[in-house]
């Protein structure tokens, strides 16, 4: 693999169950050290696209590598250089977390330290614990440090802080930042879009099996997405809306008009969550008149959105 | 690490496991010795098994039963716990995490089969011991009844363990693990001589259990335990060694393929 390759390359990916499509032709590319989110409502085939990397499942079409490999074939040697942290899961839990983590460390060839990984997750006055005495979040922070502990070049987070506090998700993020600082390449899905523009370099929608915008964090929906709001109260007390390119002269207006200050008055920039629930509701909007695959509508073609292809 | 070191910590590991579940704990280890103890006290007033007609000789309700307990320990140390266990580590997430990860298939089986033998040879010595200085059952001295316990109880072990993977694929979730296997090891150990005194079933019954590897192993463990007279007891009037040693073999061939056919880390995808 040469220095320029990117670390996954996914080209037209096509997974179906029967007559049903759960991946649709879609395609990106993550780069060395990069973060990339996935992003897409629950049953986009988001899960299934991660698992096809993973090498869980076999596509049904497309080109896949991953660390220069096809996932379909990657042996132990592959898997070493993986970290994956899969949705939920209930293991029976009778060793403890430290108990655990040694054994895992075990079956990669340069396993992090255990008692650094712990500390990391913040699982240290759990490190005795048995895992089935684990609350929710403190099994997942498990989960993560089990995924870590290989030191991965590539890192699978499906959905990593569910179940966390407010509190724990910022560990978290801190957690990943050192990994991103140690050039550790990250695929991330999650339905926390914060945290998706917190941790992403880059971002991809997926909705219906279909990759409908990718690109960096503040780049996703377009230009238009991301048209500033104006807010305020009128003289009725009625709550107003505008989106302008030119916040400042509409509120520069609205002094003027209104002789004083306007009540309430905000200038809003639209997050990525903005950003993608708009996505996610033209998309619908779009579905039910039958545009889907017709570069007509308010989505952008996935061609003309590959810009790291 | 090598395939075999990793194996050698998934015994560990697995063992670890074993000893800290309750339900194994008690279903599958102390069971033969729960089970002996209970026929030794509920059948004891009956009399010896196998008395002359005068009502001398013969030997106690708990010595007979001990060879059939042993090989019932087999199964349920190999069969019904690596069953119910994988079909619980498939549906529990714990195969999918591992097939996620370096672990070699062969490195987990050898895990699997380590925990087996590890604990199958525990729950033995903690049966005999518990039938010679609790119950007063008189153990073989001969060297060759220890030469043919070892190769039934290794032999049979491993077949066990092997069958129990193949059958772990059956159960379509780890909660319905126990419902489903759980009666078929019953159904065997009724009709394969663990329960019921063998000689007393009928041919047909006799016939059927002799398709399945449990009746071999209690079999194999009678020739061991029981005085030689009882061998006029068996359906052949002998102990048929070589007959067990043929009929395992087999079913350790049948759990070797089946075993490596169903194993999936996760369930097959359409």
């Amino acid at each position: 693999m040469n220095e320029q390759a990117p670390v996954v390359r996914v080209r037209d990916l096509h997974k179906s169950y029967g007559s049903f499509s759960a991946v649709n032709g879609i395609s990106f590319d993550i780069q060395l050290g990069e973060t990339f989110a996935l992003l897409g409502p629950n049953g986009a085939g988001k899960s299934t696209a991660i698992e096809i990397l993973e090498g869980y499942r076999h596509r049904t079409s497309g080109d896949v590598s991953v660390l220069g490999t096809d996932p379909q074939k990657g042996g132990l040697d592959w898997k070493a250089r993986l970290g994956i942290v899969l949705q939920s899961s209930t293991e029976a839990g009778m060793v403890t977390v430290t108990e655990q983590l040694t054994h895992f460390a075990g079956f990669y060839p340069h396993p992090r330290p255990v008692g650094e990984v712990i500390d990391a997750v913040g699982l240290g006055e759990k490190a005795k614990a048995r895992v089935s005495k684990l609350s929710g979040g403190q099994r997942r922070r498990l989960d993560v440090a089990l995924g870590i502990i290989g030191r991965p070049e590539l890192l699978f987070l499906d959905e990593p802080t569910t179940g966390f506090d407010p509190e724990a998700r910022h560990q978290f993020w801190d957690l990943i930042q050192g990994l991103k600082g140690e050039n550790t390449t990250i695929l991330l899905t999650t339905h926390y879009l914060d945290e998706a523009a917190r941790l992403g370099d880059r971002a991809g929608v997926i909705i219906g099996g279909r990759m409908i915008d990718i690109g960096t964090i503040d780049e996703i929906g377009g230009v238009d997405a991301r048209v500033p709001f104006v807010r305020w109260r009128d003289v009725q007390g009625r709550l107003q809306q505008k989106r302008t390119h030119e916040p400042a002269t509409l509120v520069a207006a609205l002094v003027s008009e209104l002789g004083g200050e306007p009540v309430d008055l905000e200038v809003v920039r639209p997050s990525l969550e903005d950003v993608y629930l708009d996505l996610v509701r033209s998309q619908g909007a779009a579905e039910s008149d039958g545009r889907v695959g017709s570069n007509a509508g308010p989505v952008r073609a996935p061609e003309t959105t590959e810009r790291n292809a | 690490m090598s395939l075999i070191t990793l194996g050698a910590s998934r015994i560990g590991y697995e063992t670890k496991i074993y000893f800290r579940s309750p339900d194994t704990l008690f279903f599958t280890f102390l069971f033969p010795v729960v089970m002996l103890s209970i026929f030794t006290a509920a059948f004891s007033a009956g009399g010896n098994v196998g008395t002359q007609p005068d009502g001398t000789g013969g030997i106690s309700v708990g010595a007979y039963y001990l060879p059939g307990m042993v090989a019932a320990g087999m199964l349920l140390s190999g069969l019904q716990n690596l069953a119910v266990d994988i079909a619980g580590e498939k549906s529990d997430g714990t195969l999918k995490r591992l097939g996620g990860t370096p672990l070699s298939p062969f490195s987990y089986f050898m895990g699997k089969i380590g925990q087996v033998f590890v604990t199958g040879v525990i729950q033995v010595a903690f049966l005999l011991a518990v039938a010679n200085f609790v119950l007063g059952i008189s153990l073989p001295t001969e060297a060759s009844a220890w030469m043919t316990f070892a190769w039934v109880f290794v032999f049979g072990t491993i077949t066990a363990a092997l069958l129990g993977i193949a059958m772990s694929a059956l159960p379509r979730s780890g909660k319905s693990a126990t419902a489903v296997v759980i009666p078929i090891m019953l159904l065997l150990q009724f009709i394969s001589g663990v329960y019921l005194q063998f000689y007393m079933l009928p041919a047909w019954m006799q016939n059927f259990a002799s398709l399945f590897p449990l009746k071999w192993m209690a079999q194999g463990m009678r020739s061991v335990f029981l005085p030689e007279s009882f061998a006029a007891l068996e359906p052949s009037g002998s102990w048929d060694l070589g007959l067990v040693a043929l009929n395992l073999g087999l079913w350790l061939g049948i759990g070797l393929i089946l075993s490596r056919v169903t194993f999936r880390w996760i369930r097959k995808d359409t």
